[in-house]
């Protein structure tokens, strides 16, 4: 048997950095809910933080998958 | 024997790439003006109408129209401008609820049905969205602290050691004036591009799987593939309206920071 894989090896390196920013942004939201579970009252002001440190984790993914199509 | 998945076993489907981002003119070759395009011009031209439609003839108790769009409104100043900013930030509440509309809308449309195609996943529209908001919260910045002291309170700010600024300095330029526009257009072209293209590997894929695959294999896969497209629409329009709240939220937060005083 000698398979070929076709593809491009660009998606492999985006799926391995998006590992960093997938445990960055469950670190992110464990918090929240453990934030928003022992004082349900901070949701609010809990809630913007976390969409904010959230939005700045994803920014490293999203830049992955940019390169990822855009580099040949 | 060949282990690569649909694309090269010679049956013809060719997965969705950046190729199904690039429309051609809608009235033929040599005119300029494509379907992204179109979109764009609609969704100004639904956001004005809205909100023209919701503010006009406002009154003390509000009809639906004017409750749905004070509630928008409400919802970018109290839950944004006033949060991150406190009260010198309900001056700019209004550019905000106009960015937010107008970034929903274009988002919103990738599901909505005929235009189906998120304007924003074409780099031009939130990279122009982010110059716009680079501009105002630099000359906000100048405007509040001078030139000098705009710089000087983005680069060098007070309680460090002097060492430290030869690191610290450079990082907080580059990131202010470069990475902060850069990475705010770059976070919602891609959301988008990544999010409707996976709805084209779904949808297509399952298109091309139960009627042109067939077999047990193909249309059990092909219609797991299509109600789970299904699903993915709805997570669409979710990540859609979290990322035009993301862009705005940022948005504010460097106003907010261009706006703060020297601790």
């Amino acid at each position: 048997m000698n398979g070929t894989v076709n593809g491009n090896l660009n998606m492999i390196g985006y799926g391995l950095a998006a590992i960093g920013p997938g445990v960055g942004i469950g670190l992110i939201f464990a918090a929240y809910i453990n934030g928003v579970a022992r004082q349900p009252e901070a949701r609010n002001v809990l809630q913007t933080i976390a969409i904010l440190g959230f939005a700045l984790a994803e920014a490293l993914a999203i830049i992955g998958i940019g390169l990822a199509f855009a580099l040949k | 024997m060949s282990y690569s998945l649909l694309a090269a076993d010679g049956s013809g489907f060719t997965s969705p790439g950046p190729g199904d981002f690039e429309y051609p003119p809608l009235f033929g070759a040599g005119t300029f003006f494509t379907k992204p395009m179109l979109i764009i011009v609609l969704a100004s031209l639904a956001v004005a109408l809205f909100f023209y439609l919701a503010a006009r003839r406002a009154v003390v108790v509000p009809g639906k129209l004017q409750f749905l769009g004070e509630s928008v409104y409400g919802f970018v100043r109290n839950g944004i401008a006033l949060d991150t900013m406190g009260r010198q930030g309900l001056k700019y509440a209004p550019y905000l609820t106009t960015l937010f509309a107008f970034i929903v809308t274009l988002n919103l449309s990738g599901i909505i049905p005929l235009l189906q195609f998120p304007a924003t996943s074409r780099m031009a529209i939130p990279a122009f969205l982010a110059v716009i908001s680079w501009v105002i919260f630099n000359s906000i910045g100048i405007k509040r602290h001078g030139f000098v002291g705009y710089f000087k309170a983005m680069m060098f700010p007070p309680g460090i050691p002097k060492l430290v600024y030869l690191i610290l300095a450079p990082i907080e330029f580059a990131s202010t004036i470069i990475i902060r526009p850069v990475t705010l257009a770059f976070r919602l072209t891609f959301n988008m591009f990544a999010g409707h293209l996976v709805l084209l590997l779904f949808i297509l894929g399952g298109e091309y799987l139960v009627f042109h695959k067939g077999g047990i294999v193909g249309i059990g896969a092909g219609s797991v593939s299509l109600l789970g497209s299904i699903v993915l629409t709805f997570f669409e329009g979710f990540v859609q309206i979290l990322q035009a709240y993301v862009f705005v939220l940022l948005t504010a937060l460097y106003i907010g920071g261009a706006l703060a005083d020297e601790h």
